[in-house]
């Protein structure tokens, strides 16, 4: 049995409570929302923390709303909790098609989309899915809350904009009426981490792409996006041809590595033909023409 | 005789049961509702399993018990320049650091392999693979012995590491093995076997010779409980009582005498529940040992159980064959020949588990189910920096191997001739006329029906149909997937063996079995092998209650304890029913024969007037005039006035030496889709139909076989260990290292055929490892049907469909850079 080093432990009984106890311990301590990241981690010893604050308790971080003109989901939102969503579900596919092909149903019972966006793994599903929809995270801090664009919020592999003694308490989905999404997910094996997944929604007007969203995970894009591809589709025609020379843009800008899940060329072709693909349902379901 | 099934289903017993009485006459019904013989009935262990009481060794509990915890190394290949353990034996809660040094005190730093080669228990002069055993800390609980190892300071001066095996003979390869005198190459042997000249003569006027390279990845069986060990000294009575992970107890009861210099009358080997063991648990691990002396210098019982990771890197592994085939054929298709090398990785040290006489295993079965004028192979086996073993993994002694490379070389010539290969493998399978059938490399094959085997498997799965959809899928400019169909017809010689052909380490591969009737009719079967998940408390019980007509249910199997077995090899190669379900069905025989003198003393008459008639013996012509078999063992118990020279009691003690393997054999045939754009294969259907003679309890056969073919899924779509340059191991969690889940498996449709074994007792042939050899191919085979490709390596991810479609395939066993 591979055990963790050792560490203290403290039960949080609110958001103030865990930003005392981090205060308290600045660098030292870690919170756990579902431990499906951090806990194997420690018991591999790759992380010692020397403090677990549990925020399990804090139930009243579980949520998804709306919020005048947007989506408002708390941190302890579950990956369930996602892929069950009506709501979701009514405006954003995204989240479903993503959800479906997170980890399994054990792990998704567990991790929350909080502890998923600030493990910031760099081939996270859900920063994806932040990324390509421009959601934002809400930070809180004992002087109070800021907020910060999704793709500002990772800055580097396991790396993000939550300071020492702050806390990721929502993540906010701007609506998009008539919007279309989609994910995509290639893996070895059901529940692997993504050999490389692509993201996206698409906003139509007429037959002209009025707003466009992409994610990629996995694949080394900048801010999990390709803000190229999204340029040259804006205001352009949906076409298969649009689609398809914007999906070579994201071939182009990633910058993967090679590692036991592929060879950079082929995470590159991924990239290109991922985008291709959800690019192309997120306009079919624009359209309604896709479910 | 088909019957199809879907994985949860087959524990419907009686439905499932009528639909394969066919032929066969049923075995009655107990009072419980399972057949007194052969038939389909609910395990007996799995109320325990199923309820979470099962007992494994990490579940052994005892009284002042200590943890050890084994420090390895980050190194593939490094010389040990010291080692500082004085921080982690001043930690409160360590009780005692033992290093190689301490070792050599005991003269216990090195063991003796399965195959004559030695081990490194604890490393003194340098390490040679990533995870090596360098020292082991024994403390109050597993934590502190954890956290003690960080505290142990090695100091290690890194050599160059051999890691590509085709570079482990070159001149300037560093010597891995420089502890063995004289040694100045990397090279363990060259063996061969087959006829090389008549090889050459028949492959020079061959019409046709393809060619092919292929790669059987590292891949290791990953049993769900990992291995382990409780060691129990006693100061008192001197007597070693050690539960561990063995699928062979009394192998490991002797090795440890002859290790250990323990005189073995006090070794107690238990095996208790066991968690799975695909031949991971065969050998004997650094970490029992350590565990053992763990023991010997704290006067306290020591716990070791070693984690995922440790399981992964260091213990024995399966395959890493890298092999070159070569099969001549006429143009009309006939095959003729066939002509393999191989080079085989072993690792840092010989450490394979298999019989003497064989040091590539079965591997020259590579002819497989066809004739051929000739054949012959030469394996090439080396030294690398990695972890020992490669008999692992439901191998059937490196049949799965050569399966994989005949029925491979098959399709290559198939795609070479322009045939279809359902129709290349009928045109040159065995016939049933010409069993027995010598081959060309000296393997007596008992018995079969191939044709018939193939034939059902291709009704099944609908071949033609098949093959027209997917010839209107190619045609079909729009399609987003290919279609690929592929065939495996696999031979294996398994039930390991004539003890005078066979024995590991000089023990002869024979076994024991006690059979003893209790006076009430209830019965005790005492056995040697061990189950691993096998379900030997029920198929044992159906040997017995067919035989002498006792209820499966009255008939207790005991097993996995030296000191209550009887002396036996245990269980690998698939042998458990060949070799012990023999053993258990002549020691019923004798009790048999005994109980119908003892009934014939009892109804005063001769025994050749009496019949017998399910569990009891009547009067031939007067069914009234009878005795039960519990009746009978009550009088033999009891006051019965008994014939001249015939002792009292009722039972039987045998040991079963096999006259000859058996040879169970089987058509598989897979379906799969491929995304064209992404490389991802989906296994749409598997057809298995295997022949394994007659089956004692269907259900158990088809659990073998739905495993035994996600095992296939396993390593032909995800699994492998690949290695850095340096030696760096990336398949050490199941990060990387992937198994297969529901996902990747089909609904799996299975049939049979029934062609019993001429010399086993029971006609049985083993069933153990059958899926495991003969699906990979299958697979593989579809895939490459799938992309028109002529061959890529295992395992086929999506990255590999893809590399391989590109014209630049992947290099399977190195990581990728």
């Amino acid at each position: 049995m591979q055990v963790p080093a050792p560490f203290d432990y403290e039960r949080a009984t609110s958001v103030d409570h865990v930003l005392t106890l981090l205060a308290e311990r600045p660098g030292d301590a870690r919170i756990v929302a579902g431990g499906h990241s951090l806990l194997p981690m420690m018991k591999l010893r790759l992380a010692q923390p020397e403090m677990l604050i549990d925020i399990n308790d804090l139930t009243d971080l579980d949520y998804i709303r709306v919020d005048g003109d947007e989506i408002a989901i708390g941190a302890m939102t579950r990956h369930a909790g996602l892929l069950s969503s009506a709501l979701l579900g009514e405006h954003y596919r995204i989240f479903r098609d993503a959800e479906r092909v997170i980890a399994d149903p054990i792990v998704r019972n567990r991790g929350t989309i909080g502890g998923s966006l600030c493990q910031a793994d760099p081939s996270e599903d859900l920063s994806a899915v932040a990324s390509a929809l421009r959601a934002t995270v809400v930070i809180q801090s004992a002087t109070g809350r800021r907020t910060v664009d999704a793709r500002d919020f990772h800055q580097g592999p396991y790396e993000t904009a939550v300071g020492d003694a702050e806390m990721l308490v929502e993540v906010r989905v701007p609506i998009r009426p008539g919007a279309g999404s989609a994910y995509e997910k290639v893996e070895r094996r059901a529940g692997d981490w993504a050999v490389a997944s692509a993201g996206a929604f698409v906003q139509l007007d007429g037959d002209t792409i009025k707003d466009v969203g992409l994610g990629l995970t996995a694949v080394g894009a900048p801010h999990f996006t390709c803000v190229e591809a999204e340029e040259a589709l804006r205001g352009q025609a949906a076409s298969a041809e649009n689609v398809a020379a914007a999906a070579q843009l994201c071939h182009d800008a990633c910058q993967p590595q090679a590692d036991q899940r592929g060879p950079e060329d082929y995470k590159r072709h991924l990239a290109r033909e991922l985008s291709r693909r959800v690019l192309t349902t997120s306009i079919a379901r624009a359209r309604g023409e896709q479910s | 005789m088909t019957t199809t099934d879907t994985p949860g289903t087959t524990a419907d017993v009686p439905r499932a049961r009528t639909a394969e009485a066919a032929g066969a006459p049923e075995a009655p019904l107990s009072a419980a509702g399972n057949p007194i013989g052969f038939g389909r009935m609910l395990r007996k262990e799995d109320a325990r399993f199923l309820r979470g009481q099962g007992k494994y060794v990490d579940d052994v509990q005892l009284p002042g018990m200590l943890h050890g915890a084994v420090l390895r190394s980050p190194h593939a290949h490094a010389r040990i320049v010291s080692i500082d353990t004085s921080a982690a034996e001043a930690h409160p809660k360590v009780r005692a650091v033992i290093t190689g040094a301490v070792l050599e005190t005991l003269n216990l730093a090195w063991m003796p392999t399965l195959s004559g080669d030695v081990q490194s228990v604890l490393c003194t002069d340098k390490v040679r693979f990533q995870g090596q055993e360098v020292a082991f800390v024994v403390a109050d609980d597993h934590y502190s012995a954890r956290d003690a190892l960080e505290l142990i300071d090695v100091e290690y001066a890194p050599l160059p590491a051999v890691v590509d095996a085709r570079k482990a003979l070159d001149p300037d390869a560093p010597l891995i093995r420089d502890d063995l005198e004289g040694r100045t190459d990397n090279k363990i042997y060259d063996w061969e076997a087959g006829d090389a000249a008549a090889c050459d003569d028949v492959f020079s006027r061959a019409d046709v010779v393809v060619t092919q390279d292929m790669v059987y990845p590292r891949v290791h069986p990953a049993p769900m409980e990992t291995c382990g060990s409780v060691a129990h000294m006693d100061p008192v009575s001197g007597k070693l009582t050690i539960w561990t992970t063995t699928q062979a107890p009394h192998a490991h009861r002797t090795l440890y005498a002859i290790v250990a210099g323990l005189p073995e009358h006090k070794i107690q080997v238990i095996s208790p529940d066991i968690g799975g063991g695909f031949g991971n648990k065969v050998g004997i691990y650094p970490g029992y040992v350590c565990s053992i002396v763990g023991s010997i210098l704290t006067g306290k019982p020591v716990k070791w159980v070693e984690d995922r990771s440790e399981n992964l890197m260091s213990t024995s592994f399966a395959r890493d064959y890298h092999m070159h085939g070569e099969i001549a054929a006429t143009r009309e298709g006939k095959i003729l020949g066939l002509r393999v090398n191989v080079l085989a990785d072993h690792g840092a040290f010989n450490g394979v588990a298999q019989p003497t006489k064989y040091p590539a295993g079965f591997f020259h079965i590579f002819t497989g189910s066809y004739d051929y004028a000739a054949a012959h192979c030469n394996v090439t086996a080396v030294y690398s920096n990695k972890a020992p073993g490669g008999v692992a993994y439901a191998c059937s002694f490196r049949i799965t191997e050569a399966v994989y490379l005949v029925e491979r070389m098959v399709d290559c010539l198939a795609d070479e001739l322009s045939m279809d290969p359902a129709a290349l493998r009928m045109q040159n399978l065995l016939q049933p006329e010409q069993f027995p059938y010598t081959t060309p490399t000296g393997w007596e094959y008992d018995s079969g029906n191939y044709p018939a085997a193939l034939t059902e498997a291709m009704r099944i799965a609908g071949y033609d149909e098949l093959r027209a959809e997917q010839a209107a899928l190619r045609a079909d400019p729009d399609s987003t997937s290919m279609m690929g169909i592929g065939l495996s017809f696999f031979t294996e010689g398994v039930g390991a063996g004539p003890r005078k052909h066979m024995d590991i380490l000089g023990l002869g591969m024979a076994d024991g079995c006690d059979l003893r009737v209790h006076p009430t009719g209830k019965a005790v079967l005492r056995l040697s092998v061990q189950s691993q998940g096998q379900g030997h408390e029920t198929t044992f019980a159906q040997i017995v209650a067919q035989e002498l007509g006792i209820p499966p249910e009255d008939i207790e199997v005991v097993h996995g304890d030296t000191d209550n077995t009887p002396f036996g090899l245990g269980t690998y190669g698939s042998r458990s029913t060949p070799v012990s379900g023999a053993a258990a069905a002549v020691a019923a025989r004798r009790v048999k024969d005994k109980s119908r003198i003892i009934a014939a003393a009892s109804l005063e008459c001769s025994p050749d007037d009496l019949e017998w008639d399910h569990g009891r013996w009547h009067v031939k012509g007067d069914p009234n005039q009878a005795k039960t078999i519990a009746e009978i063992a009550m009088l033999a118990h009891g006051t019965l006035e008994l014939p001249d020279g015939m002792e009292g009691h009722l039972d039987a003690q045998v040991v079963y030496d096999p006259p000859e393997l058996t040879y169970p054999f089987g058509a598989y045939i897979s379906v799969v889709d491929v995304d064209k754009g992404t490389g991802a294969v989906k296994v749409r259907r598997f057809i298995a139909v295997d022949d394994c003679g007659p089956r004692i309890n269907p259900m158990i056969v088809e659990g073998q076989v739905h495993g035994g073919l996600a095992d296939g899924i396993g390593m032909a779509l995800m699994e492998v260990i690949a290695f850095e340059e340096d030696g760096n191991n990336v398949g050490g969690s199941f990060l990387n290292y992937l198994l297969p889940t529901s996902m990747e498996c089909p609904s799996y449709e299975l049939g049979q055929t029934v062609t019993p074994s001429p010399h086993h007792p029971l006609g049985v042939k083993g069933v153990g490892e059958s899926a495991t050899v003969g699906s990979p191919a299958a697979i593989v085979n579809a895939v490459l049907d799938a992309l028109q490709i002529r061959h890529a390596d295992m395992p086929l991810t999506p990255a590999a469909v893809w590399r391989a479609q590109q014209g630049n395939p992947i290099r399977t066993d190195l990581a990728i850079v």
